[in-house]
């Protein structure tokens, strides 16, 4: 059932392009990677996800209601994503933050701090490539100033140059200010992006 | 969608053939077709998205020899994709999906389904959709050849066949159904597929 090509570039860690398993292909789970997240469990979650942003605060309760029954799928590479009534949520490396999946990002994009990259590097981010300093750092691109600077190992959104939806999200590997000093070498090594298996996933 | 209701939410037109916003139709790959897409569906965003302006200016942030670069990739791309789907849709037009009626015991048959999975279609949903359907056992085996078939108990292929063109007939042509009888005994001496 699960197809091997799918199963490397689903979240993390993508350095296959998809465009060989066409379009609207999907990697299906079966049922039986998926549970129910006890209630006790779901609490902790919820107060884990709002910890890491806190922008998702006042928005909480529309898509993570108290009383919604959680659930959760597992995926390769010990990835846990979180979801509710089959749409997805968040997803949680085994030793990592949760990070939320695109679409949420989407319907609530002032809930994490963004960047932006030019758009000389929209085209290598969507096939999955590792994102790069001078993509942030070119006249197209957009680092906040220093009292807003962003921490190493932040989860952050990316945006690009004359869009308005965040393409990519992922955890930062160097800060914004160093990003800025040095102006090369690897910001983030992994993520989540648009059109990857995680996106193209379906869940029902 | 769940955060659809909710009230602050902002809700997103997801492009109907590549899944991206719109805005980034352009790096998916089917550039043409979501482009075409849009403009049927959400006319309002295509007039925005695709005007002369936001053309021009796309360009204008790019030096001559990435844009070059770019346009190329793209290009490349998008061939791609038209050719595996060119493939696919030839796939499709070629096999079949076979409904195989088997004597299980004298007066009691099994009717098998094989090559759902090449129109798209899951077969272990269909299976269950199958069984619900008829009230009988259903379910998903791999045939001695090593192809999963749905195996429903029961002689149901007319039913069968009515179902899929009626559920899925988008996606499988009525041409493309087959019956076949089978009058073995044994499903194990069944021919290879």
């Amino acid at each position: 059932m699960f197809k091997k090509e799918y199963v490397h570039c689903l979240t993390l860690r993508s350095h296959k392009p998809q465009a060989a398993n066409g379009p609207h292909q999907g990697l299906l789970i079966p049922p039986s990677n998926r549970s129910k997240v006890k209630s006790s469990v779901q609490r902790g979650l919820r107060q884990k996800l709002l910890e890491t942003y806190p922008g998702f605060e006042p928005v909480i309760e529309e898509f993570m209601p108290k009383k919604a029954s959680l659930e959760a799928v597992k995926l390769p590479d010990r990835v846990t994503l979180y979801t509710i009534d089959s749409t997805p949520l968040f997803f949680q490396p085994i030793d990592g933050p949760p990070v939320p999946h695109l679409r949420l990002v989407h319907a609530y994009p002032s809930a994490i701090p963004t960047i932006q990259i030019d758009r000389g590097a929209i085209r290598f981010v969507l096939s999955g490539a590792t994102l790069m300093a001078p993509g942030l750092t070119s006249p197209g691109g957009r680092l906040p100033d220093a009292e807003h600077a962003i921490e190493a190992g932040q989860i952050v959104g990316v945006t690009a140059e004359g869009k308005e939806e965040i393409c990519l999200i992922g955890m930062l590997k160097v800060g914004t200010e160093e990003i800025k000093s040095k102006g090369k070498g690897v910001v983030m090594d992994e993520g989540h992006y648009l059109g990857d298996g995680l996106w193209r996933m379906h869940l029902d | 969608m769940a955060e659809v209701e909710a009230p602050q939410a902002r809700q997103i037109t997801y492009c109907g053939v590549c899944t991206l916003p719109p805005e980034y139709c352009e790096f998916g790959g089917t550039a043409k077709k979501c482009e075409d897409w849009l403009k049927d569906n959400e006319s309002n965003l295509w007039d925005k998205l695709y005007s002369e302006d936001a053309l021009n200016a796309n360009l204008s942030t790019l030096s001559v020899s990435a844009q070059e670069r770019a346009a190329k990739d793209a290009a490349k791309k998008e061939a791609k994709a038209a050719a595996s789907e060119a493939r696919d849709s030839e796939r499709k037009a070629a096999s079949k999906v076979i409904i195989k009626r088997v004597e299980r015991n004298k007066r009691k048959y099994v009717t098998v389904v094989i090559g759902l999975e090449v129109f798209g279609l899951e077969n272990k949903k269909i299976a269950k959709d199958l069984g619900k359907k008829f009230a009988t056992g259903s379910s998903v085996t791999r045939s001695p050849a090593g192809v999963e078939e749905i195996t429903v108990q029961g002689d149901v292929s007319d039913d069968l066949s009515d179902w899929l063109l009626e559920v899925h007939g988008a996606k499988i042509p009525e041409a493309n159904i087959e019956f076949v009888e089978d009058k073995k005994k044994k499903k194990s001496e069944q021919p290879i597929v």
